[in-house]
């Protein structure tokens, strides 16, 4: 081979080797929707459906109880209060329950949180669906305000039979101000 | 000789400045092994603060953020800023005059890969002295406590991109090189196996190297400029960044091992004057363990809650590693067996780099099984495994590649006496250093803390001592590299009977330029196949 027909080829393969470097980097970006997909197609991140049921279309299921848990945390600057009326209910798949957690803001500003809630063992996920909930949109608190927030929920009486116990957790995040405030 | 061939063997910018605008593949293998050699001794010095901080419970000299930082810090300059470019420097050195070819195949992005380091690992050191402290958040960088690093965050982020585009224009260099510059009679099939193990490793760099600079400027977004990739607020997912890193992490293990697996299987027939047995057993054996690699990511991974199936998926494609990696050692073993065998240093660095390399693969095997990994995840067991894999294993197989070609870098012989008492005393103190790790681990012990309940103190303190001991031998190896720069017998060009390959049949030292034009293969350059 002669000398610029190797630098020739050198150059090709150079830059075919770069163009699956730059496709890598594209595919590590690839990876968040892949990631978004998957989890909702199968429920494993425990975000749940959140979709809303209509409440007749289903009938109770008398022979069946479950035990639901609440948990709650705060990833908020100052010691947020956060937690359920209750923390634990006996539940029949079908019908429609509701809890509702206290918030209180300890700082002396208004501030906008988010809550994220996530739903244990993954697989229980698509199994619970809300009626309404807190967690659907952001909340606004005035200084040192206290309020009572209510979830209203279902288990869908297709859960899996070895599921006995769910967990559903809330955590309060910043609201990152994205958004505008509720209700406008 | 061609027209375009300076025929002046010598010529060299004169000074310092030579090394700076060098393009010669010989000294920037130079530049990058005395890069990695000061970077060992920098990250050494870090964990020389570890171990003294762990000699008793209790806090004596670091606060609890310093010593995470030393923690960190120790893993990034020793993954990105030792390991990696030592196998860089010697594939620059060794590829070229194995395969027969004049030089790199674009000898000026060369020298920008070799440069870029020093400023990324500036850098990188200088958040030590910044507002807030170097990164404390462990070399995995998980979210959301890498985000609440101080004014250091966004120069960790730039030092990461900086040592990734390093690496990546190296690679794409060794693959160019090795697939098109190989002198025509070599065919795949008979290049000599620390080649095959350095393409496969470059396959590997350009695979995962880019997604870690995609998973980091993440974090940087997240940071700066309001995105939620790992925020939940936001409707991301942190567990999402551990998915993504490891992505890039397992790989990134292989990349630090796969070169050494070359070193090992290139030292052992020289010694045992049999070839290596399974030339193509090896050559597979690597491709695919480095497939494999990529689907195995998530057993770093086990307790973050994944379904059954995962955890059963991730745990059996884990174990699957286990059998090409066999089928090396198994080579390994059998060229040595009935093998005329001496035990110069560099094949001692190779023996005990197949012993204690198979102890980090049994530990890594231990983990693997998830249901033992939920306790010994974050443990000090985990700390013993990869620490066997990559000191005993990466650093050791480094060790041996120097001894073994370092008298046809400098042409003088290194003092034997002294390398082997630097093998035996690394030995020593490396065993020391990290068995009692394993029990620490198993015992409760987590990684990554200041401080420990008391029953932890005995193996504790027997570690410290195997660390120190281990950080002040390596001080023997500084004094026998420059002394065989400066002094010592002269080398002759096959410096080991035993030995096979291109490299050895230029004189001793190198000559700066060589193979200018493609050399022949020879009969003993050719005996790769296996008996
Ligand atoms: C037989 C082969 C191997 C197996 C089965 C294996 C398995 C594992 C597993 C399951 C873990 C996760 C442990 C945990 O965090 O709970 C782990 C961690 C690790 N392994 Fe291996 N491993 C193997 C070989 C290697 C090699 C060759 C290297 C590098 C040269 C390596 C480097 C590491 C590192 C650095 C970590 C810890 C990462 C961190 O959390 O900081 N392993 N290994
Ligand atoms: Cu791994």
């Amino acid at each position: 081979m002669t000398r610029s027909a190797r630098q020739q080829s050198n150059r090709t393969l150079a830059l075919k080797l770069a163009g699956i470097t730059l496709a890598m980097f594209g595919f590590g970006f690839a990876l968040v929707p892949l990631y978004e997909v998957f989890c909702e197609i199968t429920g494993l991140n425990g975000k749940g459906v959140n979709r809303i049921v209509s409440a007749a279309a289903t009938a109770v299921d008398d022979n069946r109880w479950v035990t639901v848990e609440f948990l709650s945390g705060s990833n908020l600057a100052g010691s947020w209060e956060f937690r359920p009326s209750q923390s634990r209910m006996r539940v029949q798949p079908g019908r429609l329950y509701s809890v509702s957690y206290q918030a209180r803001n300890p700082t002396d500003q208004a501030v906008t949180v988010r809550a994220v809630s996530s739903i244990a063992p993954g697989t229980a996920a698509g199994y619970i669906s809300k009626l309404e909930c807190f967690c659907f949109r952001q909340q606004r608190f005035a200084p040192e305000e206290q309020r009572m927030m209510p979830v209203r929920f279902m288990v869908d009486r297709a859960l899996p039979p070895e599921l006995g116990t769910i967990s559903i957790a809330y955590t309060l995040f910043d609201s990152l101000n994205r958004e505008a405030a509720p209700g406008s | 000789m061609t027209e375009s061939v300076h025929a002046h063997a010598d010529e060299k910018p004169p000074g310092l400045w030579r090394w700076v605008v060098t393009t010669n593949h010989k000294d920037i293998g130079t530049l990058y092994l005395l890069f990695a050699l000061l970077m060992f001794f920098i990250g050494g010095s870090m964990s020389m603060v570890i171990r003294t901080e762990l000699f008793q419970p209790g806090l004596q000299f670091t606060d609890p953020l310093f010593f995470n930082q030393m923690t960190t810090m120790h893993a990034l300059v020793m993954i990105f800023g030792a390991v990696m470019p030592a196998f860089v420097g010697l594939a620059n050195w060794q590829i070229p005059l194995m395969i027969g070819a004049p030089d790199m195949a674009f000898p000026r992005m060369n020298n920008w890969s070799f440069w870029i380091l020093p400023f990324a690992f500036s850098m990188l050191l200088s958040t030590l002295f910044m507002p807030g402290g170097a990164p404390a958040g462990g070399w995995t960088m998980y979210p959301p406590l890498v985000l609440m690093t101080g004014d250091a965050f966004p120069y960790l982020i730039f030092s990461i991109h900086l040592m990734g585009l390093s690496s990546l224009m190296g690679a794409i260099n060794i693959i160019v090189t090795i697939l098109n510059m190989r002198t025509p009679e070599m065919n795949l099939m008979k290049m000599p196996l620390f080649v095959w193990t350095w393409l496969v490793t470059a396959f590997l760099l350009i695979a995962a190297m880019p997604v870690l600079a995609g998973v980091v400027t993440m974090l940087l977004t997240d940071r700066y400029f309001g995105s939620s990739f790992f925020n939940a607020a936001g409707g991301g997912d942190p567990v999402m960044f551990q998915h993504i890193f490891w992505f890039f992490g397992h790989p990134e293990v292989y990349i630090m091992i796969l070169p050494a697996f070359g070193v090992v299987s290139t030292i052992i027939p020289t010694f045992a004057r049999k070839p290596l047995f399974g030339y193509a057993s090896m050559v597979y054996a690597t491709a695919s363990i480095a497939f494999l690699s990529f689907i195995v990511w998530a057993h770093h991974m086990f307790t973050v809650g994944m379904p059954l199936a995962a955890e059963l998926f991730f745990m059996y494609s884990t174990m699957l590693i286990a059998v090409p990696t066999g089928v090396k050692i198994f080579n390994w073993v059998s060229t040595m067996w009935r093998g005329s065998m001496t035990f110069e240093t560099p094949m001692l660095w190779a023996i005990s780099f197949v012993v204690l390399f198979t102890i980090g693969g049994f530990s890594g095997l231990m983990l693997a099984i998830t249901p033992a990994d939920f306790q010994y995840q974050d443990t000090y067991f985990v700390v013993a495994h990869f620490h066997y894999v990559l000191v005993t294993g990466s650093v050791f197989g480094i060790f041996g590649a120097v001894y073994y070609w370092l008298p046809k870098w400098t042409g003088n012989m290194y003092n034997e006496r002294l390398g082997k008492i630097h093998f035996w005393c690394s030995i020593v103190f490396s065993n020391l250093l990290y068995f009692p790790q394993h029990f620490l681990g198993l015992a409760g012990m987590p990684r990554r803390v200041p401080d420990y309940a008391i029953q932890f103190t005995d193996w504790n303190q027997v570690s410290s001592i195997g660390g120190i001991g281990f950080g002040l031998t390596q001080l023997i190896f500084v004094y026998i590299v420059f002394q065989a720069i400066r002094s010592g017998s002269k080398a002759p060009a096959r410096v080991w009977d035993g030995a096979i390959g291109l490299e050895w049949s230029v004189p001793s030292p190198a000559p700066y330029h060589t193979f200018q034009e493609p050399p022949k293969l020879t009969e003993g350059e050719l005996q790769r196949e296996g008996i």
